[in-house]
Formats: C-alpha cells, sequence, structure tokens
C-alpha cells in the first residue's frame, strides 16, 4: 500500500480537515500540559464509573456527533442546493451521506439517549449506580473509540461511501474496493458491542435494583421505556453483530455469502441488517416517549393519562417491531403475500403510536401547562411527529411504496419521524435534566429562541423534501440538471438547514452563556417534578441518595411534597459501598481501536498482537479482586450538609 | 485448590468443542441430505442446553416468571428471524 492510498489525497476540504485534525491534537496534549489537567481528567474522567459522568461523557460525544453529523447534512444540502453544482464530485457525495447517516444514527442519537438514561435511570429508580459500573465503563469507551475509528476515516483510507445501509452487492470488494466499507464493518462492530453491554447492564439495573416498594408498575415512565428498550437492544444488536461478522468475512476473508453467485444472497444483508435496523429505530424512538411522558407530566401538573396503556402499548412496539423489517425492501421482487404480510404488521405499529400519542393529548388537557424550552419541545413533537407517522402509513402501504420507495419522500419521512421523536427528545431531555447534573438551568430565553429556530427551520428543511420525492426526486442523487425543476425547493430545504445551524449554535451557546451568568439552583427540584431524581440535591453527590428512599406509589416524590412525610424510613446515615474507580476500560478500549483500525488494513499481524492485549486485559480483570470501597458517615453528612444547607 | 477449579465449566465447554467437531462430520464426509440435517439438529440442541444451564446459569433462577417471559421473548425473537427470513427470501419470492 503506497501513502497516496493510505491518506486521502486530491480534495481541498480533506486537506483542510487534515489541518484541523492535526492542529487540535496538538493543541489539546498542549492545553492539557498547560493547564495542569491531565492528572484530573484520568482520576475524574477517563476512569470514572459514575453513572453520572460516563452520561456525562455519552452526551458530550453525541453533540460533538451532532456538530459532525450537522456539517456533513450542510454539505450535502449545499451540493443540492443549485441545479449542476460542482461543489462535491459523486464519490464525495456518496462518502457524505453515507457518513451522516451512520453518524447521526449510532454515534448521535444512540449514544445521546443512553447518556440520558445513564444519568436518569439510576437517580428515578431510588439506586446508587448502574448494576455493573465497571461494564458501563467499558460500554463507554467501546462506543467512543468505535465512534473515533470511524472518524478518522475520511482522512486514513476513504469514508464508507455504500450508503448507511451497505447494501450488498454495493458494499462487497468488488464494487467498493477502498476500505470505507471495513471501517464500517468494525467501528459499529466494537460500538454495538458496548451498546449490547448497555442493553444487559439497564436491563438488570432496572429489574433488580429498584428502591423498595417500587414495584414494575410504580415505575416511571421514562424508566418504562428505558426497560423496554434494553430488551430491544438485548435481542436486536446479536443481528447487527452476526451481520457485521458476515460482511467482514465477505469482504476481508473471501466469503460469499453475500455474493451474487456461488450460492450466496445479496439480498440477504439487506434482510438481516433490517431485522436489526427496524427494532434500531424504535430503540432511538421508545426513550424519546419516556422522556417526552416524563415533561408532559411534570408541566402540565398532572399525573400521565393512562399509565397502563402507555406500558402496554410500550410492550406492544416492541414485539411489533420485530415483525416488521421487510418493509425496507418491498421491492425486493417479493411476491404479493410477503408485501402483504408485512404492510399489516407495519400498519398495526401506528395503533400503539396512536394510544401514546391521545394519552400525552389528554394528559394535557386541562392542566396548568407551563410553556417552558423542554416542554415547548415536546408540544411541537405531537404534531410534526403525527406527520412523520401518517406519511410512514402511506410509505407502509406496499403498491403505493413502489411509487416512494428511495426518493426524497422517504428521506423527509424518516427526518419527520426521527428529529422531532428523537433530536428533539433528548434536546428535551438535555434542558430538562441540565439542572440536576450541573445545579442550574439553561438560559429559557436563549432555549426559546433556539427552540423557534430549530422548530420552524426543520419544517421549512423538510417539507419541500416530501414534494420533491412526490415530484420524482431520488435520495442520494449528487446532483441534478435545471430541467427537472428540482431547483427551487432545493434551495428552500438550503435555507432551512442553514436556520437549523443557527439553532443549533444558539444551543451550544446557550450553555456558554448558562455556564457563566445563570444563578446556581438550591433546591435540586427546579422544576417542582414528580419523580424521583428530583429528590436529590443538585448537583448530585456520588452516592446519589444518602438514605435509601422508599416508594408506595407511582410518582412517590410528589406525594411526599405534596403530603410532607418523608420519603424514607431511615433515621441515621449509614456507610455507603461504591465501586472503585479503574482506567481498564479506557485502556481495553484503546486496544479495541488499534485491533479495529488493523483490521481495517488487514494488516494481520498488529491485528493479532492487538487482540491478544484485548484478551489480556480480560484475563486481568477476571484473577483481580476489587471489592469497592465505602463512604462514611461523616463525610455523607458533610456532603449533605453543604448541599442541602445545615438545617437538616 | 480442587473447589476453585470450575470442573463444570471445563466439562461444558470441552463438550461444546467436541459438539462442534462432531457438526463438522456433515462437512468433511458426504452424508445423505436427512443424515447431515439430523447430525446438526442434534449437536444444536445438545449445544443449546449446554449453554443455557452451564454457562447461562437457567436452572439457578428463583424467578420463575421473569426466566420464562425472557426465554419466550427470546424464542418468539429467533423464530420470527428464521422463519420470517425464510419466508420473505425463499419460499414468497417471487410467488404471485
Amino acid at each position: 500500500m503506497k501513502w497516496d492510498e493510505f491518506f486521502v489525497t486530491g480534495e481541498p476540504m480533506i486537506y483542510a480537515a487534515m489541518v484541523s485534525i492535526v492542529l487540535v491534537s496538538i493543541a489539546i496534549p498542549v492545553g492539557l500540559t498547560y493547564f495542569k489537567k491531565w492528572g484530573y481528567l484520568w482520576r475524574h474522567w477517563l476512569t470514572t464509573v459514575d453513572h453520572k459522568k460516563i452520561g456525562v461523557m455519552y452526551i458530550i460525544a453525541a453533540l460533538l456527533m451532532l456538530f459532525r453529523g450537522g456539517v456533513d447534512a450542510l454539505l450535502m444540502r449545499a451540493q443540492t442546493a443549485i441545479p449542476d453544482n460542482g461543489l462535491l464530485d459523486g464519490q464525495h457525495y456518496n462518502e457524505i451521506f453515507t457518513t451522516h447517516g451512520i453518524i447521526m444514527i449510532l454515534f448521535m442519537a444512540m449514544p445521546f439517549i443512553i447518556g440520558l438514561m445513564n444519568v436518569v435511570i439510576p437517580l428515578q429508580i431510588g439506586a446508587r449506580d448502574v448494576a455493573f459500573p465497571r461494564l458501563n465503563a467499558v460500554s463507554f469507551w467501546l462506543f467512543f473509540f468505535g465512534a473515533m475509528l470511524l472518524n478518522i476515516s475520511f482522512v486514513i483510507g476513504g469514508s464508507p461511501d455504500a450508503g448507511w445501509t451497505a447494501y450488498f452487492p454495493l458494499a462487497s470488494v468488488e464494487f467498493s474496493p477502498t476500505v470505507g466499507n471495513n471501517y464500517y464493518s468494525l467501528a459499529l462492530q466494537i460500538a454495538g458491542i458496548g451498546t449490547l453491554m448497555t442493553g444487559i447492564n439497564f436491563l438488570v439495573t432496572i429489574l433488580k435494583m429498584r428502591a423498595p416498594g417500587m414495584k414494575l408498575m410504580k415505575m416511571p415512565m421514562f424508566t418504562w421505556s428505558i426497560l423496554i428498550t434494553s430488551i430491544i437492544i438485548v435481542f436486536a444488536f446479536p443481528v447487527l453483530t452476526v451481520a457485521l461478522a458476515l460482511m467482514m468475512l465477505d469482504r476481508q476473508f473471501g466469503t460469499q455469502f453475500f455474493a451474487m453467485q456461488n450460492g450466496g444472497m445479496d439480498m440477504l444483508w439487506a434482510n438481516l441488517f433490517w431485522v436489526w435496523g427496524h427494532p434500531e429505530v424504535y430503540i432511538v424512538i421508545l426513550p424519546a416517549f419516556g422522556i417526552y411522558s416524563e415533561i408532559i407530566a411534570t408541566f402540565a401538573k398532572k399525573n400521565l393519562y393512562g399509565y397502563k396503556s402507555m406500558v402496554y402499548s410500550m410492550v406492544a412496539i416492541s414485539l411489533l417491531s420485530f415483525l416488521v423489517w421487510v418493509h425496507h425492501f418491498y421491492t425486493m421482487g417479493h411476491g404479493v403475500m410477503v408485501n402483504s404480510v408485512f404492510s399489516i404488521t407495519t400498519m398495526a405499529i401506528a395503533i400503539p403510536t396512536g394510544v401514546k400519542i391521545f394519552n400525552w393529548l389528554f394528559t394535557l388537557r386541562k392542566g396548568k401547562i407551563s410553556f417552558t424550552t423542554p416542554m415547548l419541545y415536546s408540544l411541537a413533537f405531537i404534531p410534526i411527529f403525527t406527520i412523520g407517522g401518517v406519511t410512514g402509513v402511506m410509505l407502509a402501504m406496499a403498491s403505493a411504496d413502489y411509487q416512494y420507495h428511495n426518493t426524497m419522500f422517504l428521506v423527509a419521512h424518516f427526518h419527520y419521524v426521527l428529529i422531532p421523536g428523537t433530536v428533539f427528545a433528548v434536546i428535551a431531555g438535555f434542558h430538562y435534566w441540565f439542572p440536576k447534573l450541573f445545579g442550574f438551568k439553561l438560559n429559557e430565553r436563549l432555549g426559546k429562541w433556539s427552540f423557534w429556530f430549530i422548530a420552524i427551520s426543520f419544517n421549512v428543511t423538510f417539507f419541500p423534501l416530501f414534494i420533491l420525492g412526490l415530484n420524482g426526486m431520488t435520495r442520494r442523487m449528487y446532483t441534478y440538471s435545471e430541467s427537472t425543476g428540482y431547483g427551487p425547493l432545493n434551495m428552500l430545504s438550503m435555507v432551512g438547514a442553514l436556520g437549523l445551524t443557527i439553532g443549533f449554535i444558539l444551543l451550544v451557546y446557550n450553555i456558554y452563556w448558562s455556564t457563566r451568568y445563570q444563578p446556581r439552583e438550591v433546591t435540586g427540584d427546579p422544576w417542582d417534578a414528580r419523580s424521583l431524581e428530583w429528590s436529590t440535591p443538585s448537583p448530585v453527590p456520588e452516592y446519589n441518595f444518602a438514605k435509601v428512599p422508599v416508594i408506595d406509589t407511582l410518582d412517590a416524590f410528589w406525594y411526599s411534597k405534596k403530603e410532607g412525610k418523608p420519603l424514607t424510613d431511615e433515621d441515621d446515615y449509614e456507610p455507603i459501598h461504591m465501586p472503585n474507580n479503574n482506567g481498564q476500560p479506557f485502556i481495553m478500549g484503546v486496544f479495541f481501536f488499534f485491533f479495529g483500525f488493523f483490521m481495517v488494513f488487514s494488516w494481520w499481524i498488529p491485528a493479532i498482537i492487538a487482540g491478544l492485549f484485548i484478551l489480556g486485559t480480560m484475563a486481568y480483570r477476571s484473577f483481580e479482586k476489587d471489592h469497592g470501597h465505602y463512604i462514611s458517615v461523616g463525610e455523607i453528612e458533610r456532603t449533605e450538609n453543604a448541599l442541602r444547607g445545615e438545617k437538616e | 485448590m480442587k473447589q476453585l477449579f470450575p470442573v463444570p465449566h471445563v466439562i461444558g465447554f470441552v463438550s461444546s468443542l467436541l459438539l462442534s467437531l462432531i457438526a463438522l462430520i456433515v462437512v468433511k464426509f458426504h452424508l445423505s441430505f436427512t443424515m447431515g440435517m439430523t447430525i446438526l439438529g442434534v449437536t444444536a440442541l445438545i449445544q443449546a442446553a449446554l449453554q443455557l444451564f452451564l454457562f447461562m446459569h437457567v436452572n439457578e433462577n428463583e424467578n420463575k416468571s421473569a426466566l420464562l417471559t425472557n426465554i419466550g421473548y427470546a424464542l418468539f425473537v429467533g423464530l420470527v428471524t428464521i422463519f420470517g427470513t425464510l419466508f420473505a427470501m425463499m419460499w414468497g419470492y417471487q410467488m404471485i
């Protein structure tokens, strides 16, 4: 392999990216050394097993990836804004829409949701950490290094360019000869193992570590949604693991699973991908439903309408999510029977989803609604998501789908479900739980400005795509001639994309501004909310709950506030047992990164060595004795007095 | 030292390797289709049981309803994936 094959060459934009990567990777160590922060970084962040800090790192990574994926999106919109544009060539455009998809779904939406669940779930169920704190750190570092592996692909070796779905035969070595799709199989594999472990971790945490008295049917709705999500993760991700392994074998070891001849079956990839891929849609959307349920109940000052039907509809969605995958490739050529069956199962999902929409509406009915920033996102979600849902039912009709398939109509549809469904939800959740983590609210004025920019620009960006799709513009076309008439609406979409950019810049500016000037919260319960996480002081101490809360009803914290009865029956503090910080998960992540990198380039000897190092960390771990540490009563008293004031 | 040595795990590991070797017979020797599928089916079932009992400790769970729900869900997803794939990719393909 020559150097000009190793580095991506010939593109001014890529050279600029290389320069900025080099500058940043010089600036970070220099900055850390200058401000003497190496020890702080290592002790407080890189080695942490605290679910709150891991959650914060997930969210920071997700925001960075939102920026990266957003720049990709802007470039795509800029390229298609005018007919016959020459900003990007075809190959570059292919790489950009592929990485935009992978990054936004797997390295933005997923970690943002996992970050929020890390922060919130143990607090909501009255636990002091997750069931397996060390495993949680391993999950994070595998996700992080998987994401980094994919991100270096655009300067080293070339990005994947066969779409985020990487359909065979296009993704085979024959038609995609660069290492781009090797990055795809390995980076997703590494991050996917991390996600699978997160699913197991939170399943056990929710089933085993709830506060005394918190029956399953007394859990907050967000916890319910994460329980269901974890179940879907545990059952769906193994399919991706297998599919990616087969892809790697096909591309790098000469097997023929997805080949067009020798008994291979190219569409089997699409089949396996969507057996995972459709449940994945619900993995990112169900937590969002949970977030909205919390926010709407809090700011309508009412308990959630139809709690049981909410739970049952989520269980129904989780089962149905495994029954619909074929609707992603109706046009493959299978018979009427197959398409009819999957049409019906797909439409059936609209029923439990509709139940949830009506439950939120009934929760709002006669409520004392306060229009805070998180509430605005939740309220905007309902009508926008409904447009996404209705166009989804249109796409679900197999015969009609022959018209819509792979047009901009589809692109508009899934942005209409994923952006209000997931992005609005994580931003709303971010605003809502931010004071819990940092002890101050984000500024409401700036928050509302960014909300209106995002909500309006979102529609300006994506609504024109419905019309473009119906007019025949297919997805993934990098340019078009003027005579097609696609120009004006694409330009309108570009204007919307710029508005979205302003909205997200305002969001980031809001974090900066609020950190400096926003008044500090003292109550720990700034929104007058209902669930257990708000009974802790803000920012939350390491051990979360000084005394274990005892629950007798849903929204127990709300009733304890109203009736003035204490949440716990412990009189005195007791020493608290907590897990120790550990650097092994980070080191293991580094080894995984190198293993993946060497595998991408088929450098077997270094890959085997890195693989042995990974096994070494696991072996070391199995012989290690680590019993954690105790926080003494005196220290708990000092912390609690400092955070809550002396009066208690 | 004797009680520290994980006898059941080693037995389980060795026998799962052995079962894989037996399954390999089907590839190495030219057997009839029925014979091959029988060998694969039987070894797969033993293999699954071995995993469930020795490594996943299903018999050590007191909470029977959680266990049954879990196994039920796994069976549902597994069967739907296998038969759904066969339905979409083979049986229902180009079926009018």
